[in-house]
């Protein structure tokens, strides 16, 4: 009886990932390594990321050298019992080879694309990957933002669980007209959305705005809400990055759109040439610059953050757990201080405004304990 | 976001500002095509079919058919931007720009001077260039120098699908006329290219690739030969800043001369003659504003100044190439004093 092998891939972080890059091994070939620890560090064009063992065991082989490129789905090592015979570990390797161009045209076949629906009058992009059952799972990105930020979150999430991820009005594929442009008119589209898609209920993690709109949602919602993730939540208090805002509006040319970037990130670095092209992209598209203008008038009047009523939190009787960056430049982690004490607020180590990108492994980990 | 090819981009670009502005008209010979045959409407849409799907949708009075004398309606079409309309001109092959010459250089692109301001001409000039399509000399040369020297006119070359939309869109809106030169054999190159209306504002280069060993400066169709190039060169650990300048008046030399710098090593690559062309000029750019920070003289792949060869051996060997750029390049990163 042969012991069970693990296969370790390449994953596939983002719509557009084909190829990713072994930057790094974080563990030595013949060590034992637990669930969950890092173990490789992948570069891809838009950017680099630890990648964690899906299993424990001892990491038999590297099959991938540091500084190679590989597709999505290729192997990059295993992990065994030490108990596994080599000869065991070879055949199970060519086989893996034997089948991967197939098995990989297959799952590019089957890789979820984006939809869009109408929510109230706005047309709305989302993408929905996952088993079905259970209580889905809603990303909601930040201002300027759009469901690209979740590339490292929701195929991880989407593992075990329903996760649904949209653009909000005025962002990414999504319509460009915004309503009133304040939280409130945002949280009305979260919820026609969640009607048009079926979702009666559902956690949501909620980014910055995307926060800010997921916990009015839930103060006006409370039967509709499961669980709330906010993270770097807006809302709560009238210090914000100003600079960033009308950077990131103002920015046409790719210099200027770095150095705002940069704002988001305890470390610049992360910031890659092709997420800057991205952001670019998006802001040449009809419509988006007046969206954008819409919103920061009415999120941030005069540079300070117009703060949420909190008099109903006191409704909402789901789980809310508060994640923030302790270096986030943006909003200020103290503001998470004003949280009633049943609220658990993490505040993470080395990170900027952007927990889910720069700590995914963690942010993840912290959803999943929320979900149960 | 769907692929779309060159020329699928370029038509929805037209189409959403016809949309969007009843001002905006296409005029050229066989936009819509069939004209006096019976029962043929929309037969090609111009000669590689870009206008194709505009004259049902917007009309015969949007969309025109024109005699073939370019000196007449490319006068006509200055005339009409200068009088209110947005007109996009298709001139089949900017060699035959030569007999509306006057219209362009002396009429169109010099209405804003002459009446103080107080004229815009928003005039859009589409034409073909480039070799490989086994044409010979009189439908084969590139020409932007020509209009990149003349003040008063914007000239643009969009260096694939996602480029060519929003350049074209942003040609439309700009007031004034601007000369958008479509490489003949890039029609069919697709990519993702968004639904939605965008513009690219000219003026500003784009980087397709960042290193830093060498920065190729590249135009229009040579865009893709250098990234090509570049790719293969990574391989053998030389990484390559790829500079596409979108647009060579204006030209974006702030950028250009950042990457230049930055690497302190150049190649320029111009499918264009290289007399008086865009590779000596951008050279010179570097040579006059860089040359401190120059570790290596810069190289120009360009073809030889002869008319584009008919024999289909001599015109691969005539248009720069993959192999040629890369060998520039290496050369290049190679040198020292």
């Amino acid at each position: 009886m042969s012991q069970p092998i693990q296969a370790i891939t390449m994953p596939k972080w983002g719509l557009a990932m084909e190829e990713g890059m072994v930057v790094d091994w974080l563990a030595e070939e013949g060590s034992s390594v637990e669930a969950g620890q890092d173990i490789l560090e992948i570069e891809t064009t838009k950017i680099t990321n630890v990648y964690e063992a899906p299993a424990a065991g001892t990491l038999r082989r590297r099959i991938v050298a540091e500084g190679e490129t590989v597709p999505v789905g290729a192997l990059l090592g295993l992990l065994a019992d030490p108990a596994v015979a080599d000869s065991e570990i070879d055949a199970f390797v060519e086989r893996f080879n034997a089948d991967f161009s197939v098995k990989a045209a297959e799952a590019e076949a089957a890789s979820p694309k984006p939809e869009t629906v109408v929510a109230g009058d706005v047309s709305i992009n989302y993408l929905r990957m996952g088993s079905e059952g259970g209580t889905p799972l809603v990303l909601v990105h930040g201002f300027g933002g759009d469901l690209n930020n979740w590339l490292f979150n929701q195929p991880a999430l989407a593992e075990k669980h329903d996760v649904v991820a949209l653009d909000l009005p005025g962002h990414g594929r999504s319509g460009k007209e915004v309503g009133r442009g304040d939280a409130a008119s945002l949280t009305r589209v979260l919820g026609d959305f969640l009607d048009a898609v079926g979702i009666e209920r559902a956690h949501l993690v909620g980014h910055s705005l995307g926060g800010a709109v997921a916990l009015l949602f839930a103060m006006q919602n409370p039967a509709r809400v499961a669980g709330l993730t906010l993270i770097a939540p807006a809302g709560l208090g009238p210090e914000i990055d100003i600079d960033f805002v009308e950077g990131f509006i103002a920015a046409g040319r790719r210099k200027e759109m770095r150095d705002v970037l940069a704002h988001l990130v305890a470390d610049p670095e992360l910031i890659s040439r092709d997420m800057i092209n991205d952001v670019l992209k998006y802001k040449r598209l009809d419509g988006v610059d007046r969206a954008l203008r819409r919103l920061a008038d009415s999120l941030f009047p005069s540079g300070r953050q117009a703060s949420l009523d909190l008099d109903d939190l006191a409704k909402v009787s789901a789980p809310i757990q508060v994640i923030w960056g302790a270096e986030d430049r943006i909003l200020p982690a103290s503001q998470a201080d004003s949280l009633p004490e049943r609220i658990e607020v993490r505040r993470l180590q080395g990170v900027g405004h952007m927990p889910h990108m720069e700590a995914a492994a963690e942010v993840n980990r912290l959803i999943e304990a929320a979900l149960g | 976001m769907a692929k779309k090819s060159y020329r699928q981009a370029l038509n929805e670009a037209i189409a959403q500002e016809m949309r969007r502005d009843p001002t905006v008209i296409v005029m050229g010979e066989d936009n819509v095509g069939g004209m006096g045959a019976p029962g043929e409407d929309d037969a090609w849409g111009g000669v590689l079919g870009v206008t194709k799907g505009l004259m049902p949708e917007f009309g015969r009075e949007r969309v025109l058919d024109t005699p073939i004398s370019e000196s007449a309606f490319i006068g006509a079409a200055a005339g009409a931007a200068a009088t209110g309309l947005r007109p996009v001109a298709e001139l089949m092959f900017v060699d035959f720009m030569g007999v509306c010459f006057d219209q362009i250089y002396n009429q169109a692109g010099k209405f804003r001077y002459m009446f103080g301001g107080k004229a815009v001409t928003p005039l859009v000039i589409r034409t073909m260039y480039g070799a490989g399509f086994r044409a010979a000399s009189q439908h084969s040369q590139c020409l932007y120098p020509i209009f990149t020297h003349t003040p008063g006119l914007k000239v643009v070359l969009p260096s694939s699908p996602y480029e060519a939309k929003g350049l074209m869109t942003q040609a439309i809106r700009d007031d004034d006329p601007v000369i958008f030169l479509e490489h003949k054999v890039m029609y069919d190159d697709e990519e993702d290219v968004p639904d939605e209306a965008y513009t690219i504002p000219f003026g500003e280069a784009n980087l397709t690739r960042e290193g830093d060993a060498v920065t190729i400066v590249a135009l229009g169709r040579m865009v893709g030969f250098a990234n090509q190039a570049a790719d293969r060169l990574e391989k053998d650990g030389i990484s390559c800043t790829v500079v596409d300048p979108r647009t060579t008046s204006p030209l974006d030399e702030d950028t250009i001369l950042e990457c230049a710098e930055e690497t302190g090593r150049v190649v320029v690559v111009d499918e264009a003659s290289p007399r008086c062309g865009m590779a000596a000029d951008i050279a010179a750019l570097i040579g006059q504003n860089a040359f401190d920070a120059l570790k290596a003289p810069v190289r120009m792949v360009t073809p030889p100044h002869t008319p584009v060869p008919f024999a289909p051996e001599l015109e691969d060997a005539y248009v720069p190439s993959v192999a040629k750029i890369e060998a520039a390049v290496r050369d290049v990163a190679g040198y020292s004093r």
